[in-house]
């Protein structure tokens, strides 16, 4: 079976004046379809960089990237768009949910996006608001909604096209712990669902539930370890 | 791909979500647009009025004047250094041989003293025929008109104006009475109604009296032209062949008239005034170029702004070109209700003036309107053009980060 991910010395530097910076310097990362993966490093490491070279929404320097057996480095923009909309789910730091626009109306942009009639938009953004329990908070708009909720609301935007692979940079950055503890418990269900999960996070609480864990030190990756399976399952 | 529909009611959301910069440009492509109608409005009055002003001195007439011209244009302008020969009462008479012509009235003005009793005013004398008045479709309001008779019978009488009435008789009547004019006295047979405007002459002004008078009064044999109807609108090209064969055989064979129709008159106004209106529209619409560069850096001031949403869009799926069509038509509604709404205050505008003005038929022409929206909506569309473009290569990573 081909997997999920696959990265083959993936290389990513940004040039600042005529210096040049390598926040990816040669990654080799493999992800199978269902994984729990937990992405660590200091600040600067490059985590995000990798996750935005996964997400599409960043192109490497050099290396190949394999999405489902297909090299998607040697797609076009409308072409990489058409990918993300489909097949990847985002969570960010700072929720990024539009703020002109209700909860219920920011879970439909992606299907919006795609061309989803809007009854249908509708109904499936309210079942999936409905699961993570913000059915009575579906016509508020993001500044009428805590930061859990706000989250909340990402994640059901995030999975509402059904996507392959949830990346998630820091979701709980911004969170009180109880939130956060609340946002964690949702993505690890949605794992548990056979949705493949990639979190960046410095909590090493969180870090230490997911099953995988990559260590990142200078754009490279410094240890990839399973989670001692002592810890048992969560969720 | 997004549904157009879809594309729309975001685009409006996006409106509707910054009132300010939409309020803004709302009312800079309105102006615009406003300035078109009103301004056209305007001209295409200014050229209606003279149209009508034309139209109400009679149809299918020609006038003939002494002296060869250039009529290009068909406002005659004598060659310099020629002397014409005096076109007479016996010219204007010969112009009856012609069958295209059904009437004419020879005419000879000149200003006097019109005085009655110790009442005087300077008056506008005219001394012409009895076909004069139904040439120019005027009417009395009491009395008669010129009696018919030879053209060079000098007959005391003469038809008196609305306003020359008022002030020399007052409340005392007019008909019956004589009037001095210069050293010659004139019994009043009749009083014009007041027409509407009519080009050049203001009736009430008035004292008509027969040609050959005015002759003797003002000691001039020359007409100063001679109006001619042709028997209808297609006899004018013939009718204006003979006048100008009969007068080139009575002067010896030389060609010393010009005749001008009324229709290439006509034409020429309505070419200076269409010039004019479009001269007027089109420097409107350099205000609606303007509105279009302050549309672009509005739109480009939007694109910075906005970045982080540009930025999520394209994580959610949205490929450049659906960021391009967002923002275009963003432009799109915008200045298509800036438009809008520069059409109604510019109807609303032309309205007001032709309350203010009602000589003045002030509507704007359709083409201008049309041509206005068409301008708005093009320059609101063309001018977001570089800033959706920068919108759609927005680096997704670079719009997403918090800085
Ligand atoms: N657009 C850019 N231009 C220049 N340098 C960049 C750019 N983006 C990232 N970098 C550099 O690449 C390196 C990796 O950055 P990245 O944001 O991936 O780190 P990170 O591991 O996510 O850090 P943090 O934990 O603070 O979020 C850093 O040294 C950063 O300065
Ligand atoms: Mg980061």
């Amino acid at each position: 079976m081909t997997a999920l991910v696959r990265l083959q010395g993936i290389r990513r530097d940004f040039r600042v004046g005529d210096q040049v910076v390598h926040a990816l310097d040669g990654i080799d990362l493999t992800v199978e379809a269902g994984e729990y993966l937990a992405v660590t490093g200091p600040s600067g490491s490059g985590k995000s960089t990798l996750l935005n070279v996964i997400g599409l929404l960043d192109r490497p320097t050099a290396g190949r990237y394999e999405l489902r057996g297909e090299d998607v480095t040697l797609l076009s923009d409308e072409q990489q768009a058409a990918v993300r909309n489909r097949t990847i789910g985002f969570v960010f730091q700072f929720f990024h949910l539009v703020p002109r626009l209700t909860a219920q109306e920011n879970v439909e942009l992606p299907m919006l996006l795609a061309g989803i009639a809007p009854e249908e938009r509708a109904e499936r953004a309210a079942s999936v608001l409905d699961r993570l329990g913000l059915a009575d908070r579906r016509h508020h708009r993001p500044d009428q909604l805590s930061g859990g909720q706000r989250q909340r609301v990402a994640i059901a935007r995030a999975t509402v096209m059904q996507p392959a692979l949830i990346l998630a940079d820091e979701p709980t950055g911004n969170l009180d712990t109880h939130s956060g503890a609340e946002v964690i418990g949702i993505l690890e269900q949605l794992n548990d669902e056979g949705i493949t999960l990639i979190v960046v996070t410095h909590d090493t609480g969180i870090a230490g539930r997911a099953r995988r864990r990559v260590h990142i030190v200078d754009g490279a990756i410094q240890s990839d370890q399973a989670r001692d399976p002592a810890h048992g399952e969560t969720g | 791909m997004a549904r157009p529909g879809d594309v729309a009611a975001f685009a409006l959301g996006a409106l509707r979500g910054y009132r300010l910069r939409t309020l803004l440009m709302l009312v800079a492509m309105g102006i615009g647009v406003a300035a078109v109608v009103v301004l056209t409005a305007l001209g295409e009055g200014a050229r209606r009025y003279v149209a009508d002003s034309f139209a109400s001195l009679g149809t299918h007439l020609l006038i003939v004047l002494p002296g060869r011209a250039e009529t290009r244009g068909g406002v005659p302008t004598t060659l310099m250094g020629e002397t014409p020969r005096d076109l007479t009462l016996d010219d204007a008479r010969a112009l009856l041989r012609s069958r295209h012509i059904r009437r004419i009235a020879p005419i000879s003005v000149g200003g006097s003293v019109v005085s009655w009793r110790a009442r005087q005013r300077d008056s506008l004398v005219l001394g012409t025929s009895a076909d004069f008045l139904a040439i120019r479709r005027w009417s009395m309001r009491r009395g008669r008109f010129l009696p018919r008779g030879e053209l060079d019978a000098a007959e005391p009488v003469c038809v008196i104006g609305e306003t020359v009435r008022r002030e020399l008789f007052g409340v005392t009547p007019a008909l019956g009475r004589w009037l001095r004019i210069g050293e010659y006295r004139f019994r009043v047979i009749g009083i014009l109604s007041p027409t509407g405007r009519s080009i050049g002459v203001d009736t009430g002004e008035l004292v008509i009296i027969p040609v050959a008078s005015a002759q003797a009064i003002f000691n001039n044999p020359s007409l100063f032209r001679i109006i001619v109807e042709a028997r209808s609108r297609e006899d004018i090209p013939r009718a204006k062949a003979d006048i100008i064969r009969i007068i080139r055989e009575r002067h010896q064979g030389e060609e010393d008239v010009t005749v001008v129709t009324q229709d290439a008159v006509l034409a020429t106004f309505d070419r200076i005034f269409r010039a004019l209106t479009l001269a007027v529209g089109g420097i409107a619409a350099i205000s609606l170029g303007v509105a279009g560069i302050l549309i672009m850096n509005v739109m480009l001031v939007a694109v910075t702004q906005r970045r982080p949403e540009i930025g999520l869009l394209k994580a959610l799926g949205a490929a450049p070109r659906t960021i391009l069509l967002l923002f275009l038509t963003e432009a799109a509604l915008l200045s298509s209700a800036g438009a809008g709404l520069g059409l109604v205050v510019g109807q609303a505008g032309s309205w007001a003036v032709r309350l203010g003005f009602p000589v003045l038929p002030a509507h704007a022409p359709w083409w201008a309107s049309l041509a206005g929206v068409l301008v708005a909506v093009g320059t609101g569309t063309l001018f977001s053009l570089l800033p959706a473009r920068r919108a759609a290569r927005l680096d997704p990573v670079a719009a997403l980060a918090r800085r």
